[in-house]
């Protein structure tokens, strides 16, 4: 526990861009109106290196930059629906506003908590079942960054063949398998695209487990791949070492993997990462209560506003030869609607 | 006769009681080492424990607990280790939801329709592996945490939405879609802010009953408990040992298939990716720390869900919650610990009143002898 709790303050440290945190917050100043903002995080909790770790990036940037108070609170395993919404309400209760909730996994929670709490805002982090004035449904358009990410994969590729490793099977992370062989299909149609699923739900160790992540990599290096991307949160580190150590190339999630330090090893060989701004968008919640301009409704995240993205740090990334000019027409013609990335494969 | 039963029940509570200090204690001490006021985290979680919403949430918990733990201990009862409540749990919940789903009947059929299909997928699942073991002697430890694997496999493909999942727009979740209202289970109302308390925990309150009865009050009962404490010594008085274990594997996971009832029936009416996992394994916890008796189940099962739901505190005070997962931890290795204890204990005090009459006999014995 300890050593995961480690692993998630450096990852959210890296996530935030900034150097050391651990302020203490709340400077005290009560004269003007003071917010509270509290974090609910989904199984896994923080250290999974992936949502909750980003989400927990954006609760600190907003105690740091904004100054407020800040609550994280985990579940339970084994619970249900019903601790998951007394959880949310108690959080309200206690005057934290807004209630974020992570994951798809506390939709029905969100929807029972939120109409006993009119005046809190409840923001809910890759779900938009749940419609209510007082939510703000936080969605990423995780397709858009995937399909950048195989339109890379089909351009850097020499043996025409390019491997998914997704962490655990859930409609949300076919989302990014459904945009990235769409990607790779639209841009080389010769191009075989060999998938990985690490884990069936509720099985969620494939998000966590990087051995996992590492024979699967293998397989499909052995499968001659030699271009990996992979959704799989913590135990994608296994992919992206199996996969450098093979001297082929990675793709990264979430964040700019690139960057991560406790990726450095095997930077150079991370060509992208396609990245998705959770912690953005939990700051941009959090600012817009204490601004007394609440968002409510589908908040969407895309390309166009970057809020989800394909990274260009390793410079590698612009000597792969087209592979840039391919990526900026691909995101112009999502931007301009000529390309419909699919959400399910 | 009657002082020895005394003193059975006393060494009975001694093990639990002696378990349950032991593990407070170390708690406190991991507390203290991560430099944490040792006794603040449990009046808290005593303090919180005191809110009605709490106490409904630790009874719901609680009706899927004891189910849960009376599975695993039915199979303890015969000395087989049944692994797989969980999957047969999960199992059974997402076939019966499925059905649930598909079918509408009037109220009471259907829910009663519900509940036959998780007890017979439930003892379908567990039957797989007590088939195994009495044709081919596999162990069921080994078979029922592999069927567990299968059960998940199985259920994610089923849920896909080629087969019978269904996606709600906007969901990243997957479910067998809504039972309609006809069979919701109804359940008693405390007030606005608590919820309702799950109508199926006062069936899992009935089972407890049924449980002791039938073990204690029935010949399949005395089969049973014999069968488990010594399988030749029971065939030769002619019961039929490969029948036992086939009929208690099945019955345990018949009564596995229930668990999911409360949860399913009570409150989320769809068997979706966030459905609660893992409770077949805090079931083997309780059906431990209980001894396999009704009342000792039903004990240890309040005091997990305590620790489950009040815990919940802690992380409002800036207290790690996984204090509580720890001393489930504890618990756990202190009462096989205090439990062999109190064993030898009452061996020893057994054999040296049975040594000290011999001892008296023989000297009377001896004395009329000389005499």
């Amino acid at each position: 526990m300890a050593l995961a709790g480690i692993t998630a303050a450096a990852a959210a440290v890296a996530l935030a861009g900034c150097g050391s945190s651990s302020s203490s917050g709340g400077s005290g100043s009560d004269d003007d109106k003071k917010i509270k903002a509290a974090l609910a995080y989904d199984i896994g909790g923080r250290g999974d290196q992936s949502f909750n770790d980003a989400s927990y990036a954006g609760l600190e940037k907003a105690k740091k930059d904004l100054g407020i108070d800040v609550r994280e609170v985990e579940p339970t395993d084994g619970e249900s629906d019903a601790d998951k919404a007394q959880r949310l309400g108690e959080l309200a209760r206690q005057g934290y506003n807004p209630v974020i909730a992570v994951g798809f996994a506390n939709a029905p929670a969100v929807k029972e908590a939120a109409p006993k709490f009119p005046k809190t805002t409840f923001g809910i982090v890759d779900d938009a079942s749940v419609k209510a004035k007082n939510v703000a449904n936080l969605v990423f358009a995780d397709e858009q960054a995937s399909y950048l990410a195989g339109v890379a994969a089909a351009k850097a590729t020499k043996s025409n063949t390019v491997g998914f490793v997704g962490g655990v099977e859930t409609p949300l992370i076919k989302k990014f398998d459904a945009g990235y062989s769409q990607g790779v299909k639209d841009t080389n149609p010769k191009v075989k695209v060999v998938k990985k699923y690490l884990t069936q739900p509720p099985d969620m160790s494939g998000f966590a487990k990087p051995d996992l992540g590492k024979d699967a990599a293998k397989g499909q290096l052995d499968q001659n791949a030699d271009v990996i991307f992979h959704a799989a949160g913590g135990a994608g580190n296994g992919v992206i070492q199996e996969t450098a150590e093979a001297d082929k190339w990675a793709i990264g999630v979430d964040s700019d993997q690139y960057e991560q330090k406790a990726l450095s090893k095997w930077k150079d060989q991370i060509l992208t990462s396609a990245t998705k701004n959770v912690s953005g968008a939990v700051f941009d919640v959090i600012k817009s209560v204490q601004d007394g301009k609440p968002q409510s409704g589908v908040v969407r995240y895309d390309l166009k506003d970057d809020g989800v993205g394909l990274s260009d740090s390793n410079p590698e990334y612009a000597k792969v030869k087209d592979l840039e000019k391919a990526v900026d027409e691909a995101r112009k013609k999502i931007d301009d609607g000529s390309v419909k990335v699919r959400t399910s494969p | 006769m009657k002082r020895f039963d005394k003193e059975r029940l006393l060494l009975g509570f001694a093990g639990p009681a002696l378990a349950l200090l032991v593990a407070i204690l170390l708690s406190a001490v991991v507390l203290l080492a991560s430099g944490k006021n040792p006794i603040e985290p449990f009046r808290l979680m005593i303090d919180y424990a005191q809110n009605v919403d709490i106490q409904v949430l630790i009874i719901n918990q609680w009706g899927t607990y004891y189910l849960a733990a009376l599975a695993v201990a039915i199979g303890f009862r015969m000395n087989l280790f049944n692994i797989g409540v969980d999957g047969q749990y999960r199992f059974a919940a997402m076939v019966s939801a499925l059905v649930g789903a598909k079918i509408a009947l009037p109220g009471p059929l259907h829910i009663f329709v519900i509940v036959i299909t998780a007890m017979f997928v439930g003892a379908f699942w567990a039957g797989i592996a007590g088939i195994l073991k009495t044709t081919r002697g596999v162990s069921e430890v080994v078979s029922t945490i592999m069927l567990n694997s299968i059960a998940t496999g199985l259920i994610a493909w089923l849920t896909l939405p080629a087969q019978f999942g269904v996606q709600p727009e906007g969901s990243n979740n997957l479910t067998t879609g809504m039972i309609p209202e006809s069979g919701w289970f109804p359940g008693l109302k405390v007030n606005d802010l608590a919820g309702d308390i799950y109508g199926f925990v006062f069936v899992a309150a009935g089972l407890g009953i049924v449980y002791w009865f039938v073990l204690n009050r029935t010949r399949f009962g005395f089969d049973l408990r014999a069968t488990g404490a010594s399988e030749s010594a029971a065939a030769a008085s002619g019961v039929d040992a490969k029948r036992m274990v086939l009929t208690s594997m099945l019955i345990s996971g018949a009564v596995a298939g229930l668990a999911g009832m409360p949860v399913l029936l009570g409150e989320t009416h769809t068997y979706s990716q966030s459905f609660p996992v893992g409770v077949g394994f805090t079931g083997i916890t309780i059906a431990l720390l209980g001894r396999n008796n009704p009342v000792g189940i039903a004990l240890a099962a309040l005091l997990i869900a305590f620790l489950d739901k009040a815990s919940t505190a802690l992380d409002y005070e800036g207290y790690p919650k996984e204090i509580a997962t720890i001393m489930q931890g504890l618990i756990v290795i202190s009462v096989v610990v205090s439990y062999e204890t109190v064993r030898r204990y009452g061996l020893r005090r057994q054999q040296s009143r049975v040594g000290e009459e011999l001892a008296a006999a023989a000297k009377n014995n001896r004395e009329e002898v000389s005499v």
